[in-house]
Protein backbone atom coordinates (compact mmCIF):
# COMPACT_ATOMS: atom_id res chain seq x y z
CA UNK A 1 0.00 0.00 0.00
CA UNK A 2 1.30 3.59 -0.83
CA UNK A 3 2.27 5.20 2.42
CA UNK A 4 3.41 8.65 0.54
CA UNK A 5 1.86 9.36 -2.66
CA UNK A 6 3.11 12.52 -4.89
CA UNK A 7 0.96 13.23 -8.18
CA UNK A 8 2.02 15.66 -10.36
CA UNK A 9 2.85 18.66 -7.88
CA UNK A 10 3.94 22.12 -8.31
CA UNK A 11 5.18 24.62 -5.73
CA UNK A 12 6.20 28.29 -6.46
CA UNK A 13 8.19 30.46 -4.17
CA UNK A 14 6.39 33.72 -5.18
CA UNK A 15 7.12 33.56 -8.61
CA UNK A 16 9.82 31.16 -8.57
CA UNK A 17 8.71 27.55 -9.66
CA UNK A 18 10.83 25.12 -8.02
CA UNK A 19 8.89 21.78 -8.63
CA UNK A 20 7.17 21.89 -11.82
CA UNK A 21 5.93 17.94 -10.95
CA UNK A 22 7.12 15.68 -8.91
CA UNK A 23 5.26 12.12 -8.95
CA UNK A 24 6.65 9.54 -6.42
CA UNK A 25 4.93 6.97 -3.98
CA UNK A 26 6.58 5.18 -0.82
CA UNK A 27 4.94 1.78 0.21
CA UNK A 28 4.56 1.01 3.37
CA UNK A 29 8.40 -0.50 4.92
CA UNK A 30 10.11 0.64 1.80
CA UNK A 31 13.18 2.61 2.33
CA UNK A 32 13.20 5.03 -0.96
CA UNK A 33 15.61 7.78 -1.92
CA UNK A 34 15.63 10.82 -3.53
CA UNK A 35 18.50 11.83 -5.67
CA UNK A 36 19.39 15.16 -7.67
CA UNK A 37 21.74 18.33 -7.54
CA UNK A 38 21.99 20.75 -5.89
CA UNK A 39 18.69 22.87 -6.15
CA UNK A 40 16.85 20.09 -7.94
CA UNK A 41 13.99 21.12 -5.73
CA UNK A 42 14.54 17.61 -3.11
CA UNK A 43 14.14 19.98 0.14
CA UNK A 44 10.76 21.73 -1.22
CA UNK A 45 9.43 18.19 -1.87
CA UNK A 46 10.14 16.80 1.71
CA UNK A 47 8.41 20.77 3.05
CA UNK A 48 5.77 20.50 0.54
CA UNK A 49 4.74 17.01 2.18
CA UNK A 50 5.22 18.48 5.62
CA UNK A 51 3.12 21.41 5.26
CA UNK A 52 5.85 24.14 5.44
CA UNK A 53 5.58 24.98 1.66
CA UNK A 54 1.89 25.26 0.07
CA UNK A 55 1.28 22.96 -3.26
CA UNK A 56 0.34 25.03 -5.94
CA UNK A 57 -1.23 22.11 -7.72
CA UNK A 58 -0.94 18.44 -7.67
CA UNK A 59 -2.17 16.21 -4.64
CA UNK A 60 -0.23 14.76 -1.97
CA UNK A 61 -1.98 11.43 0.08
CA UNK A 62 -0.35 10.04 3.12
CA UNK A 63 -2.18 6.93 4.47
CA UNK A 64 -4.59 7.69 1.81
CA UNK A 65 -5.50 10.52 3.31
CA UNK A 66 -5.17 14.10 0.98
CA UNK A 67 -2.52 16.43 3.05
CA UNK A 68 -2.05 18.91 0.61
CA UNK A 69 -4.26 21.38 2.50
CA UNK A 70 -3.28 20.31 5.99
CA UNK A 71 -1.37 22.04 8.49
CA UNK A 72 2.05 20.72 9.60
CA UNK A 73 1.06 19.74 12.76
CA UNK A 74 -1.60 17.90 11.19
CA UNK A 75 0.97 16.10 8.93
CA UNK A 76 2.70 15.62 12.38
CA UNK A 77 0.07 14.15 14.04
CA UNK A 78 -0.41 11.82 11.28
CA UNK A 79 2.94 10.27 11.99
CA UNK A 80 4.90 11.98 8.56
CA UNK A 81 7.41 13.05 10.31
CA UNK A 82 10.43 15.59 8.29
CA UNK A 83 13.58 15.53 9.79
CA UNK A 84 15.13 18.54 8.01
CA UNK A 85 18.34 19.71 6.48
CA UNK A 86 20.91 20.96 8.53
CA UNK A 87 19.76 19.56 11.53
CA UNK A 88 18.02 22.64 12.85
CA UNK A 89 18.86 21.34 16.52
CA UNK A 90 17.20 23.80 19.17
CA UNK A 91 21.01 25.07 20.03
CA UNK A 92 20.29 26.70 23.96
CA UNK A 93 17.93 23.69 24.35
CA UNK A 94 19.74 20.78 25.87
CA UNK A 95 19.69 17.46 24.22
CA UNK A 96 16.76 16.15 26.62
CA UNK A 97 14.68 19.08 25.45
CA UNK A 98 15.46 18.49 22.06
CA UNK A 99 13.78 14.72 22.58
CA UNK A 100 10.84 15.64 24.03
CA UNK A 101 10.04 18.36 22.09
CA UNK A 102 9.95 15.27 19.11
CA UNK A 103 7.32 14.38 20.97
CA UNK A 104 5.46 17.45 21.40
CA UNK A 105 2.18 16.05 20.36
CA UNK A 106 2.26 12.55 22.01
CA UNK A 107 -0.09 13.11 25.03
CA UNK A 108 1.26 10.84 27.63
CA UNK A 109 4.31 11.42 28.63
CA UNK A 110 5.30 8.17 29.94
CA UNK A 111 5.33 7.14 25.65
CA UNK A 112 7.72 9.61 25.53
CA UNK A 113 10.10 8.64 28.06
CA UNK A 114 10.11 5.24 27.07
CA UNK A 115 10.58 6.26 23.48
CA UNK A 116 13.73 8.33 24.74
CA UNK A 117 14.88 5.63 25.91
CA UNK A 118 14.72 3.69 23.29
CA UNK A 119 16.36 6.40 21.44
CA UNK A 120 19.71 6.35 24.09
CA UNK A 121 20.21 2.34 23.38
CA UNK A 122 20.00 2.74 19.63
CA UNK A 123 22.68 6.00 19.83
CA UNK A 124 24.41 5.89 23.07
CA UNK A 125 26.30 8.73 22.55
CA UNK A 126 23.16 10.99 23.10
CA UNK A 127 22.58 9.50 26.37
CA UNK A 128 26.05 10.68 27.44
CA UNK A 129 24.96 14.47 26.41
CA UNK A 130 21.54 14.69 27.69
CA UNK A 131 21.88 17.55 30.20
CA UNK A 132 24.29 19.26 27.44
CA UNK A 133 23.21 22.02 25.15
CA UNK A 134 22.22 20.89 21.49
CA UNK A 135 24.13 23.82 20.07
CA UNK A 136 27.67 22.09 21.59
CA UNK A 137 27.35 18.86 19.92
CA UNK A 138 29.76 17.97 17.20
CA UNK A 139 27.92 17.42 13.88
CA UNK A 140 27.45 13.94 13.58
CA UNK A 141 26.28 14.32 16.99
CA UNK A 142 23.83 16.74 15.94
CA UNK A 143 22.68 14.51 13.12
CA UNK A 144 21.90 11.98 15.73
CA UNK A 145 20.33 14.08 17.60
CA UNK A 146 18.10 15.56 14.63
CA UNK A 147 17.16 11.94 13.84
CA UNK A 148 16.81 10.81 17.32
CA UNK A 149 14.29 13.52 17.88
CA UNK A 150 12.40 12.66 15.05
CA UNK A 151 11.85 9.29 16.62
CA UNK A 152 9.90 10.11 19.71
CA UNK A 153 7.08 11.75 17.34
CA UNK A 154 6.60 7.38 16.97
CA UNK A 155 6.84 8.02 13.14
CA UNK A 156 4.83 5.72 10.73
CA UNK A 157 7.37 7.64 7.97
CA UNK A 158 10.42 9.46 8.39
CA UNK A 159 11.53 11.62 5.73
CA UNK A 160 15.45 12.34 6.14
CA UNK A 161 16.93 15.51 4.16
CA UNK A 162 20.43 14.90 3.84
CA UNK A 163 21.42 13.70 6.68
CA UNK A 164 25.23 12.88 5.55
CA UNK A 165 25.98 16.61 4.49
CA UNK A 166 29.11 17.55 6.07
CA UNK A 167 30.14 14.22 7.98
CA UNK A 168 33.09 12.29 7.68
CA UNK A 169 32.71 9.21 5.78
CA UNK A 170 33.24 6.87 8.66
CA UNK A 171 30.31 9.04 10.10
CA UNK A 172 28.12 8.67 7.10
CA UNK A 173 28.16 4.98 7.12
CA UNK A 174 27.44 5.23 10.82
CA UNK A 175 24.63 7.51 10.00
CA UNK A 176 23.36 5.27 7.35
CA UNK A 177 23.47 2.31 9.58
CA UNK A 178 21.03 3.71 11.78
CA UNK A 179 18.74 4.62 8.87
CA UNK A 180 18.58 0.63 7.72
CA UNK A 181 18.02 0.10 11.91
CA UNK A 182 15.14 2.40 11.77
CA UNK A 183 13.77 0.75 8.74
CA UNK A 184 14.35 -2.87 10.14
CA UNK A 185 12.04 -1.91 13.11
CA UNK A 186 9.41 -1.04 11.06
CA UNK A 187 9.46 2.77 9.92
CA UNK A 188 9.12 3.70 6.30
CA UNK A 189 11.47 5.78 5.31
CA UNK A 190 12.09 8.60 2.82
CA UNK A 191 16.35 9.80 2.21
CA UNK A 192 17.40 12.70 0.15
CA UNK A 193 21.14 12.30 -0.18
CA UNK A 194 23.35 13.74 -2.54
CA UNK A 195 25.88 10.90 -1.77
CA UNK A 196 24.05 9.25 -4.19
CA UNK A 197 26.70 6.11 -3.35
CA UNK A 198 26.15 5.74 0.23
CA UNK A 199 22.30 6.18 -0.30
CA UNK A 200 21.74 3.58 -2.77
CA UNK A 201 24.05 1.06 -0.24
CA UNK A 202 21.11 0.88 1.90
CA UNK A 203 17.72 1.80 0.33
CA UNK A 204 15.55 -0.32 -1.76
CA UNK A 205 14.87 1.83 -4.54
CA UNK A 206 15.41 5.65 -5.73
CA UNK A 207 14.09 8.30 -7.87
CA UNK A 208 15.86 11.23 -9.47
CA UNK A 209 15.05 14.38 -8.95
CA UNK A 210 15.55 16.97 -12.63
CA UNK A 211 14.77 20.67 -12.04
CA UNK A 212 11.56 19.92 -10.33
CA UNK A 213 10.47 17.16 -12.04
CA UNK A 214 10.74 13.58 -11.35
CA UNK A 215 12.78 11.94 -14.35
CA UNK A 216 13.83 8.81 -13.31
CA UNK A 217 12.75 5.58 -10.71
CA UNK A 218 14.32 2.66 -9.95
CA UNK A 219 15.44 -0.57 -7.93
CA UNK A 220 18.72 0.99 -6.01
CA UNK A 221 20.52 -2.11 -7.80
CA UNK A 222 19.26 -1.12 -11.55
CA UNK A 223 20.89 2.49 -10.35
CA UNK A 224 23.79 1.76 -9.43
CA UNK A 225 24.55 -0.22 -12.76
CA UNK A 226 22.61 3.07 -14.64
CA UNK A 227 25.15 4.76 -16.89
CA UNK A 228 23.30 7.82 -16.84
CA UNK A 229 23.44 7.31 -13.11
CA UNK A 230 26.92 6.79 -12.89
CA UNK A 231 27.77 9.68 -14.94
CA UNK A 232 25.82 12.11 -13.46
CA UNK A 233 25.57 11.25 -9.50
CA UNK A 234 28.30 8.82 -8.60
CA UNK A 235 31.28 10.25 -10.24
CA UNK A 236 32.95 8.73 -12.75
CA UNK B 1 30.48 54.64 38.81
CA UNK B 2 29.12 58.15 40.31
CA UNK B 3 31.51 59.75 43.48
CA UNK B 4 28.61 59.21 46.43
CA UNK B 5 30.03 62.78 47.33
CA UNK B 6 27.90 63.99 44.68
CA UNK B 7 27.00 68.02 45.57
CA UNK B 8 23.55 67.47 43.93
CA UNK B 9 22.48 64.60 46.39
CA UNK B 10 19.30 66.05 48.46
CA UNK B 11 20.60 65.77 52.04
CA UNK B 12 16.40 66.07 53.69
CA UNK B 13 15.84 61.97 52.42
CA UNK B 14 19.13 61.07 54.03
CA UNK B 15 18.21 63.39 57.72
CA UNK B 16 14.89 61.41 57.62
CA UNK B 17 15.99 58.19 58.51
CA UNK B 18 18.58 59.41 61.24
CA UNK B 19 18.41 56.10 63.47
CA UNK B 20 21.37 54.96 65.81
CA UNK B 21 23.53 52.94 63.01
CA UNK B 22 25.82 54.18 60.09
CA UNK B 23 24.00 56.72 58.47
CA UNK B 24 25.72 55.40 55.46
CA UNK B 25 24.66 52.22 55.91
CA UNK B 26 21.21 52.69 56.56
CA UNK B 27 21.17 54.88 53.23
CA UNK B 28 22.28 51.98 50.97
CA UNK B 29 19.67 49.43 52.92
CA UNK B 30 16.74 52.21 52.33
CA UNK B 31 18.38 52.42 48.67
CA UNK B 32 18.45 48.83 47.93
CA UNK B 33 15.37 48.22 48.95
CA UNK B 34 13.58 51.14 46.97
CA UNK B 35 15.56 49.95 43.49
CA UNK B 36 13.82 46.03 44.60
CA UNK B 37 10.63 47.57 45.02
CA UNK B 38 10.55 49.48 41.62
CA UNK B 39 12.57 47.07 40.04
CA UNK B 40 10.10 44.00 40.63
CA UNK B 41 7.10 45.90 39.00
CA UNK B 42 9.36 46.65 36.10
CA UNK B 43 10.46 42.72 35.64
CA UNK B 44 6.77 41.98 36.00
CA UNK B 45 6.14 44.27 32.85
CA UNK B 46 9.28 43.89 30.91
CA UNK B 47 8.59 39.59 30.97
CA UNK B 48 5.88 40.27 28.62
CA UNK B 49 7.58 42.48 26.54
CA UNK B 50 11.12 40.36 26.34
CA UNK B 51 8.69 37.03 25.83
CA UNK B 52 6.81 38.48 23.17
CA UNK B 53 10.01 39.92 20.76
CA UNK B 54 11.38 36.21 21.87
CA UNK B 55 8.55 34.33 19.84
CA UNK B 56 7.74 36.95 17.30
CA UNK B 57 10.73 38.83 17.20
CA UNK B 58 7.93 42.31 18.00
CA UNK B 59 8.51 45.15 19.95
CA UNK B 60 4.55 45.43 21.26
CA UNK B 61 4.56 49.03 22.16
CA UNK B 62 1.40 48.93 23.28
CA UNK B 63 2.57 46.68 26.17
CA UNK B 64 3.08 49.55 28.42
CA UNK B 65 -0.83 49.88 27.81
CA UNK B 66 -1.82 46.94 28.82
CA UNK B 67 -0.60 47.59 32.17
CA UNK B 68 -2.58 50.64 32.01
CA UNK B 69 -5.67 48.50 31.17
CA UNK B 70 -5.32 46.23 33.95
CA UNK B 71 -5.30 49.02 36.44
CA UNK B 72 -8.44 50.30 35.13
CA UNK B 73 -10.25 46.75 34.97
CA UNK B 74 -9.00 46.41 38.36
CA UNK B 75 -10.93 49.97 39.30
CA UNK B 76 -14.19 49.10 37.68
CA UNK B 77 -13.95 45.53 39.59
CA UNK B 78 -13.44 47.37 42.99
CA UNK B 79 -15.88 50.19 41.98
CA UNK B 80 -18.46 47.74 41.08
CA UNK B 81 -17.77 45.78 44.41
CA UNK B 82 -18.52 48.72 46.37
CA UNK B 83 -17.12 50.08 49.59
CA UNK B 84 -14.40 47.50 50.86
CA UNK B 85 -13.69 47.45 54.62
CA UNK B 86 -9.57 48.01 55.12
CA UNK B 87 -9.00 44.84 56.58
CA UNK B 88 -10.38 42.77 53.21
CA UNK B 89 -8.52 45.00 51.08
CA UNK B 90 -5.74 42.49 50.59
CA UNK B 91 -8.26 39.50 49.56
CA UNK B 92 -9.89 41.85 47.38
CA UNK B 93 -6.81 42.97 45.72
CA UNK B 94 -5.78 39.50 44.85
CA UNK B 95 -9.38 38.41 43.67
CA UNK B 96 -9.30 42.10 41.59
CA UNK B 97 -5.91 40.91 40.44
CA UNK B 98 -6.78 37.52 39.09
CA UNK B 99 -9.78 39.10 37.35
CA UNK B 100 -7.78 41.53 35.46
CA UNK B 101 -4.98 39.12 34.49
CA UNK B 102 -7.20 37.19 32.90
CA UNK B 103 -9.29 39.59 31.07
CA UNK B 104 -5.46 41.79 29.56
CA UNK B 105 -4.72 37.91 28.88
CA UNK B 106 -7.32 37.82 26.75
CA UNK B 107 -6.92 41.50 25.72
CA UNK B 108 -3.58 40.46 24.57
CA UNK B 109 -4.63 37.53 22.70
CA UNK B 110 -7.35 39.52 20.80
CA UNK B 111 -4.32 41.84 19.90
CA UNK B 112 -1.99 39.75 18.61
CA UNK B 113 -4.90 37.87 16.82
CA UNK B 114 -6.86 40.61 14.95
CA UNK B 115 -3.77 43.21 14.73
CA UNK B 116 -0.31 41.46 14.64
CA UNK B 117 -1.38 38.05 13.03
CA UNK B 118 -2.75 39.00 9.56
CA UNK B 119 0.66 41.21 9.34
CA UNK B 120 2.92 38.14 9.99
CA UNK B 121 5.48 38.04 7.60
CA UNK B 122 4.72 42.06 6.67
CA UNK B 123 8.22 44.12 6.72
CA UNK B 124 8.69 45.09 10.36
CA UNK B 125 8.17 48.78 10.44
CA UNK B 126 4.01 47.60 9.21
CA UNK B 127 4.10 45.66 12.53
CA UNK B 128 5.76 48.41 14.04
CA UNK B 129 3.24 51.12 13.67
CA UNK B 130 0.33 48.67 14.07
CA UNK B 131 1.79 48.42 17.89
CA UNK B 132 1.69 52.11 18.02
CA UNK B 133 -1.40 52.05 16.66
CA UNK B 134 -2.92 49.68 18.66
CA UNK B 135 -1.16 51.57 21.72
CA UNK B 136 -3.32 55.03 21.49
CA UNK B 137 -6.39 52.74 20.58
CA UNK B 138 -6.17 51.36 24.14
CA UNK B 139 -5.56 54.97 25.80
CA UNK B 140 -7.87 56.75 24.11
CA UNK B 141 -10.17 54.26 24.61
CA UNK B 142 -9.82 54.43 28.29
CA UNK B 143 -9.87 58.02 27.78
CA UNK B 144 -13.39 57.77 26.43
CA UNK B 145 -14.75 55.22 28.59
CA UNK B 146 -13.52 56.54 31.61
CA UNK B 147 -12.58 60.13 31.10
CA UNK B 148 -8.90 61.78 30.76
CA UNK B 149 -8.96 62.71 34.28
CA UNK B 150 -6.67 60.45 36.82
CA UNK B 151 -8.83 58.40 39.20
CA UNK B 152 -8.74 57.66 42.47
CA UNK B 153 -7.91 53.69 43.16
CA UNK B 154 -11.02 52.41 45.29
CA UNK B 155 -8.16 50.46 47.66
CA UNK B 156 -5.55 51.92 49.27
CA UNK B 157 -2.46 49.35 50.61
CA UNK B 158 -2.24 50.87 54.46
CA UNK B 159 -0.09 48.77 56.65
CA UNK B 160 2.45 49.36 59.20
CA UNK B 161 5.89 50.35 58.21
CA UNK B 162 8.88 48.29 59.71
CA UNK B 163 12.41 49.78 60.24
CA UNK B 164 14.78 47.05 59.05
CA UNK B 165 17.96 47.81 59.99
CA UNK B 166 17.28 51.51 59.38
CA UNK B 167 15.24 51.53 56.17
CA UNK B 168 11.84 52.19 56.06
CA UNK B 169 10.04 49.34 54.69
CA UNK B 170 5.90 48.98 54.32
CA UNK B 171 4.09 45.97 54.29
CA UNK B 172 1.98 46.87 51.53
CA UNK B 173 5.49 46.83 49.88
CA UNK B 174 6.78 43.56 51.00
CA UNK B 175 3.26 42.10 49.97
CA UNK B 176 3.42 43.41 46.48
CA UNK B 177 7.10 42.26 46.26
CA UNK B 178 5.84 38.85 47.19
CA UNK B 179 3.17 38.58 44.76
CA UNK B 180 5.69 39.79 42.43
CA UNK B 181 8.21 36.71 43.41
CA UNK B 182 5.28 34.38 43.17
CA UNK B 183 4.14 35.34 39.59
CA UNK B 184 8.11 34.98 38.56
CA UNK B 185 8.77 31.63 39.93
CA UNK B 186 5.35 30.36 38.64
CA UNK B 187 6.49 31.81 35.03
CA UNK B 188 9.84 30.58 35.11
CA UNK B 189 8.10 26.67 35.96
CA UNK B 190 6.08 27.60 33.38
CA UNK B 191 8.62 28.10 30.90
CA UNK B 192 11.47 26.01 32.22
CA UNK B 193 9.17 22.83 33.03
CA UNK B 194 6.35 22.35 30.91
CA UNK B 195 5.77 21.59 27.20
CA UNK B 196 3.80 24.79 26.21
CA UNK B 197 7.27 26.18 27.89
CA UNK B 198 9.94 24.53 25.58
CA UNK B 199 7.61 24.94 22.52
CA UNK B 200 7.97 28.82 23.72
CA UNK B 201 11.65 28.76 23.77
CA UNK B 202 11.94 26.27 20.82
CA UNK B 203 9.94 28.73 18.56
CA UNK B 204 12.21 32.00 19.69
CA UNK B 205 15.49 29.61 18.35
CA UNK B 206 13.64 28.08 15.24
CA UNK B 207 10.11 28.43 14.27
CA UNK B 208 10.26 26.39 11.03
CA UNK B 209 11.73 23.28 12.88
CA UNK B 210 9.18 24.38 16.00
CA UNK B 211 6.51 23.60 13.25
CA UNK B 212 8.29 20.50 12.12
CA UNK B 213 7.71 18.62 15.81
CA UNK B 214 4.04 19.36 15.37
CA UNK B 215 4.27 22.57 17.57
CA UNK B 216 1.09 24.77 16.55
CA UNK B 217 2.80 27.94 16.76
CA UNK B 218 0.06 29.96 16.38
CA UNK B 219 -1.41 28.38 19.47
CA UNK B 220 1.78 29.15 21.76
CA UNK B 221 1.61 32.53 20.29
CA UNK B 222 -1.44 33.12 21.90
CA UNK B 223 -0.66 31.83 25.33
CA UNK B 224 2.47 33.78 25.31
CA UNK B 225 0.74 36.75 24.46
CA UNK B 226 -1.94 35.97 26.94
CA UNK B 227 0.35 35.36 29.86
CA UNK B 228 2.63 38.45 29.26
CA UNK B 229 -0.59 40.45 29.40
CA UNK B 230 -1.91 39.03 32.56
CA UNK B 231 0.93 39.80 34.59
CA UNK B 232 1.35 43.32 33.07
CA UNK B 233 -2.57 42.97 34.09
CA UNK B 234 -1.24 42.26 37.67
CA UNK B 235 1.72 45.13 37.76
CA UNK B 236 -1.21 47.38 37.03
CA UNK B 237 -3.64 46.47 39.75
CA UNK B 238 -0.96 46.54 42.27
CA UNK B 239 0.47 50.30 41.11
CA UNK B 240 -3.07 51.22 41.58
CA UNK B 241 -3.42 50.16 45.00
CA UNK B 242 -0.07 50.93 46.21
CA UNK B 243 0.02 54.79 44.34
CA UNK B 244 -3.81 54.79 44.77
CA UNK B 245 -3.88 56.88 41.24
CA UNK B 246 -4.65 55.58 37.76
CA UNK B 247 -4.48 57.70 34.60
CA UNK B 248 -5.13 56.83 31.03
CA UNK B 249 -1.27 57.58 30.43
CA UNK B 250 -0.09 55.53 33.14
CA UNK B 251 1.62 52.91 30.74
CA UNK B 252 3.48 55.04 28.69
CA UNK B 253 6.50 55.63 30.68
CA UNK B 254 6.17 52.35 32.17
CA UNK B 255 6.26 50.88 29.04
CA UNK B 256 9.20 52.53 27.69
CA UNK B 257 11.20 51.70 31.23
CA UNK B 258 10.15 47.91 30.59
CA UNK B 259 11.82 48.26 27.36
CA UNK B 260 14.92 48.83 28.36
CA UNK B 261 14.46 46.68 31.32
CA UNK B 262 14.24 43.81 28.37
CA UNK B 263 17.29 45.05 26.72
CA UNK B 264 19.25 45.40 29.68
CA UNK B 265 18.88 41.87 30.82
CA UNK B 266 18.86 40.78 26.72
CA UNK B 267 15.63 40.75 25.47
CA UNK B 268 13.84 37.84 24.55
CA UNK B 269 15.27 36.42 27.36
CA UNK B 270 12.47 35.47 30.38
CA UNK B 271 15.76 35.56 33.12
CA UNK B 272 17.10 38.57 31.53
CA UNK B 273 14.16 40.49 31.75
CA UNK B 274 13.94 39.72 35.52
CA UNK B 275 17.28 40.96 35.85
CA UNK B 276 17.15 43.71 34.38
CA UNK B 277 13.86 45.07 35.95
CA UNK B 278 16.14 44.69 39.47
CA UNK B 279 19.00 45.81 37.02
CA UNK B 280 17.23 48.94 36.19
CA UNK B 281 15.21 49.71 39.30
CA UNK B 282 18.73 49.86 41.49
CA UNK B 283 20.10 52.26 38.59
CA UNK B 284 17.24 54.82 39.55
CA UNK B 285 16.89 53.99 43.28
CA UNK B 286 20.84 55.05 43.51
CA UNK B 287 20.59 57.91 40.79
CA UNK B 288 18.17 59.57 42.05
CA UNK B 289 19.83 58.80 45.68
CA UNK B 290 22.69 60.32 44.52
CA UNK B 291 21.92 62.80 41.95
CA UNK B 292 18.09 63.89 42.70
CA UNK B 293 15.29 62.55 41.84
CA UNK B 294 14.38 64.89 38.89
CA UNK B 295 17.21 62.23 37.31
CA UNK B 296 15.59 59.39 37.72
CA UNK B 297 13.77 58.62 34.18
CA UNK B 298 17.10 60.33 32.73
CA UNK B 299 19.10 57.39 33.95
CA UNK B 300 17.09 54.92 32.77
CA UNK B 301 17.09 56.28 29.29
CA UNK B 302 20.83 57.11 29.35
CA UNK B 303 21.13 53.44 30.86
CA UNK B 304 19.12 52.03 27.52
CA UNK B 305 21.02 54.46 25.08
CA UNK B 306 24.61 52.64 26.79
CA UNK B 307 23.31 48.95 26.09
CA UNK B 308 22.05 49.73 22.95
CA UNK B 309 24.84 51.11 21.38
CA UNK B 310 27.54 49.18 23.64
CA UNK B 311 25.71 45.37 24.31
CA UNK B 312 22.56 45.61 22.12
CA UNK B 313 22.19 41.74 23.80
CA UNK B 314 21.93 42.68 26.94
CA UNK B 315 23.49 41.55 30.37
CA UNK B 316 22.40 37.44 29.63
CA UNK B 317 22.16 37.60 25.76
CA UNK B 318 24.26 35.40 23.68
CA UNK B 319 25.93 33.30 26.50
CA UNK B 320 26.03 30.38 24.76
CA UNK B 321 28.56 28.66 23.10
CA UNK B 322 27.13 27.72 19.44
CA UNK B 323 28.47 26.10 16.50
CA UNK B 324 28.32 26.67 12.85
N1 LIG C 1 12.56 29.86 0.43
C1 LIG C 1 12.81 29.92 -0.89
N2 LIG C 1 12.53 31.04 -1.57
C2 LIG C 1 12.78 31.13 -2.89
N3 LIG C 1 13.30 30.14 -3.62
C3 LIG C 1 13.60 28.99 -2.99
C4 LIG C 1 13.38 28.83 -1.60
N4 LIG C 1 13.78 27.59 -1.25
C5 LIG C 1 14.22 27.03 -2.38
N5 LIG C 1 14.12 27.85 -3.43
C6 LIG C 1 14.48 27.54 -4.81
O1 LIG C 1 13.81 26.37 -5.19
C7 LIG C 1 14.66 25.52 -5.92
C8 LIG C 1 14.74 24.15 -5.27
O2 LIG C 1 15.39 24.31 -4.01
P1 LIG C 1 15.57 23.10 -3.01
O3 LIG C 1 16.09 23.65 -1.75
O4 LIG C 1 14.32 22.32 -2.94
O5 LIG C 1 16.69 22.24 -3.74
P2 LIG C 1 17.49 20.97 -3.22
O6 LIG C 1 17.31 19.93 -4.24
O7 LIG C 1 17.11 20.63 -1.85
O8 LIG C 1 18.98 21.50 -3.27
P3 LIG C 1 20.21 21.16 -2.29
O9 LIG C 1 20.74 19.86 -2.74
O10 LIG C 1 21.19 22.26 -2.57
O11 LIG C 1 19.72 21.16 -0.91
C9 LIG C 1 16.01 26.23 -6.01
O12 LIG C 1 16.08 26.86 -7.26
C10 LIG C 1 15.97 27.25 -4.92
O13 LIG C 1 16.68 28.40 -5.27
MG1 LIG D 1 18.09 20.62 -0.06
Amino acid sequence: MAMLEFDNVEVFYGKVQALRGISLRVDEGEIVALLGNNGAGKTTTLSTASALVKAHSGKIAFNGADISKAQPWNVVGAGLIHVPEGRRIFSTLTVLENLQLGGYLVKDRSVVAKRIEHVYELLPLLAERRAQQGGTLSGGEQQMLAIGRGLIAGPKMLMLDEPSMGLAPLIVAQVMQVISEIRDQGTTVLLVEQNARAALKVTDRAYVIEDGVTTMEGKADDLLADPRIIDAYLGA
Amino acid sequence: MPRRTSPKRPTASVTATVCFADPKRILMVQVIWDGLFVGSFYALIALGYSMVYGIIKLLNFAHGDIYMLGAFIGFAALTSLGGIPATLSIGALLVVMLLSMVLTGGAGVLIERFAYRPLRGAPRLAVLITAVGVSFSLEYGIAAIAGPNPRAFPIRLEGNVFNIIGARISLPQIILILIAGVLMILLNFYVQKTSTGRAMRSISLDRNASLLMGINVNQVISRTFFIGSALAGAAGVMAGAYYGKIDFLMGFIIGLKAFTAAVIGGIGNIKGAMLGGLVLGFVEAFGSEWFGGQWRDVFAFAVLILFLTLRPTGILGERVTERV
